[in-house]
């Protein structure tokens, strides 16, 4: 009785075993399916296009064909640019202002506070077309620098260093003015230093987020030398969905995504925190 | 308390003036700027350009509710709203139920669940452009790999996201791969908060598997799962890439979100007036969202403890 109850339940268990692998194996098709498709030679079978099985000599013909057809070594830099630009600015600014909200009372605290909690509640994507107006009004339309500026002051990253700072406890700044530095000594050479972990999955976040942004772009690039790489596939793909290059579409996915799967692979650790902290807003 | 204990320290009268006030303005001013330039501002100008009424071939300017009126006068802009709300429940509850599930099977930290985790996780990551350019091939009729496979198990040929009855449903698909893996971290963060002294009292009590599943796991959970739906109804108002990529909101309007709609009265018909007011609509329905979501959550906080 006590045997036959036992195995049942480890029956169970490989139940679930196997349904969690079936999940994960419909999950993982679309991902398997571009690896695979990308190394496919271009004349391979039209019709078993689907097949996820490595059947041939892989090729990089279809890389070959994907970067021949899109400019990728701008749409990296752009982007690198873009996600390099947001982020130091965002850096400077919300260090400023967590440390403000952590560490200074002033009047009017709690009325700013709700000010920047706005910003979490109306993500910047519905602001499109007004902020379209403003960014022509600037002249900065069809420039980089357009697709960073609304993104420069971030209350999540603001909400996060003031968590982050208020966990450093008193005393090392209250030694560092006995010794004579000002805020600016002690925010840079204390606080910054031993805050890297919140900065650290702020970075994260931020990165992302503006690597995989799209309609934004969309709306203030117009000239290909200011494409970023969202905007690059998306156009890219048009063309090679009406030829039904799939093979070279699977490539051209496999650049853009690579980057961030790669850094996935290497700091999952870090990508996890960071994205869970994502979510404490 | 510690504020005055590190001014009274700080002695210097030069230092003094830039502590408290006017240090914090000064650090808070570069932030401030650019939430009003690209926040408050934006937020006015819709507002204000909404309720204005422009005459074609005349300067003159009326205020009132017009732009309104043509917004809900408009069959694209009906068929959007309501688009908007079976898409944001239609990707919710399964991306909630999957990702409870996934957590709750993936919880134990075998190389095993490692691995099934990262698999499920490696759609978050890849840009919403990306991943509609990858479903171009799953759905695609015939030869795509939803029809190539279903078609082994014997089911016919699909038109994805070409019919208008399907293809809100096949985005809604995407969706749910694409998100459910990130709401499984928050699960899976919320399971570790679960002390096991619980499980092992309702075990005591004769509970089951599923009883232990429904009597602890899930309240437990509660509060997660309230801030896991609130971040997938954000999601669904303001992420249409996958729109623009797939399906540029046809068939015939069957896949034409709110802020697609905006885009395109901004965008391809220069129509500011509509576009506008519909903008307003999105942010009161954000702004609802959020009321409401720092209520649940309250609650949620108050259940714990």
């Amino acid at each position: 009785m006590r045997t036959a109850l036992r195995s049942a339940m480890r029956d169970g268990r490989w139940l679930a075993v196997a349904m969690l692998a079936t999940v994960a194996l419909v999950w993982s098709t679309p991902l398997l399916w571009m690896s695979v498709a990308a190394f496919r030679p271009q004349n391979f079978g039209g019709l078993d296009m689907a097949s996820l099985l490595p059947d041939f000599m892989p090729t990089l013909d279809n890389f070959a064909e994907a970067l021949d057809s899109a400019d990728f070594a701008r749409l990296y830099l752009n982007t690198l640019a873009v996600c390099g630009g947001i982020l130091a600015v965002q850096l400077a600014t919300v260090t400023l202002a967590g440390y403000a909200f952590a560490r200074l009372s002033f009047r009017g605290r709690d009325v700013v506070f709700h000010l920047f909690l706005l910003q979490l509640m109306i993500v910047p994507p519905v602001l499109i077309v007004p902020n379209l107006v403003t960014i022509v009004g600037l002249g900065l339309y069809d420039t980089l620098l357009a697709v960073m500026a609304p993104y420069f002051a971030s209350a999540f990253g603001v909400f996060l260093m003031r968590q982050t700072f208020r966990t450093i406890p008193r005393d090392f700044e209250e030694a560092a003015m006995v010794e004579g530095a000002n805020w600016a000594q002690i925010v840079w050479r204390v606080l910054v230093p031993l805050a890297r972990p919140g900065m650290v999955a702020f970075a994260i976040v931020s990165v992302t987020a503006h690597w995989n942004e799209f309609l934004w772009p969309l709306m203030v690039i117009s000239s290909p030398a200011n494409h970023t790489l969202t905007i690059g596939l998306a156009s890219f793909t048009r063309g090679a969905e009406s030829a039904s290059q799939w093979g070279v579409i699977a490539a051209g996915t496999f650049l853009v995504a690579a980057p961030l799967l790669a850094a996935f692979t290497l700091f999952q650790r870090q990508f996890v925190n960071s994205f869970l902290f994502s979510g404490v807003k | 308390m510690a504020e005055t204990a590190v001014t009274a320290m700080t002695g210097a009268g030069a230092r003094r003036i830039w502590r408290g006030p006017s240090l914090a303005w000064a650090l808070l001013a570069p932030s401030l700027m650019f939430l009003l330039l690209f926040t408050y501002w934006p937020i006015a100008q819709s507002l204000a350009q909404a309720l204005r009424i422009e005459t074609f071939g005349s300067d003159a300017v009326d205020w009132g509710l017009g732009n309104f009126e043509r917004l809900f006068a408009d069959a694209s802009f009906r068929r959007a709203a309501t688009n908007n709300v079976i898409y944001a429940i239609g990707t919710m509850l399964p991306s909630i139920a999957l990702a409870l599930v996934l957590a709750v099977g993936l919880q134990e930290a075998t190389r095993f669940n490692a691995a099934l985790r990262a698999v499920v996780f490696f759609p978050v990551l890849l840009p919403l452009v990306a991943a509609a350019a990858l479903f171009m091939f799953v759905f695609l009729p015939g030869i795509g790999l939803l029809d190539h496979y279903l078609g082994k198990l014997g089911a016919g040929r699909t038109n994805w996201i070409g019919d208008p009855d399907i293809a809100l449903w096949s985005l809604i698909g995407l969706t749910v791969w694409k998100n459910a893996g990130y709401y499984m971290l928050f699960f899976l963060a919320g399971l570790q908060g679960i002390s096991t002294d619980l499980y092992e009292a309702a075990r005591l009590e004769g509970a089951g598997p599923w009883g232990r599943f429904r009597r602890v796991t899930l309240p437990l959970l509660g509060p997660t799962t309230a801030f896991v739906a609130v971040i997938a109804l954000i999601n669904a108002v303001t992420q249409v890439d996958h729109v623009v990529v797939l399906t540029k909101g046809g068939p015939s309007d069957s896949t034409n979100l709110m802020l697609f709609y905006i885009y395109q009265q901004a965008h391809e018909n220069y129509d500011y007036g509509k576009a506008a007011a519909a903008t307003v609509l999105s942010l009161a329905a954000l702004l609802a969202l959020s009321a409401l979501s720092l209520r649940t959550l309250e609650r949620g906080v108050h259940y714990e403890s």
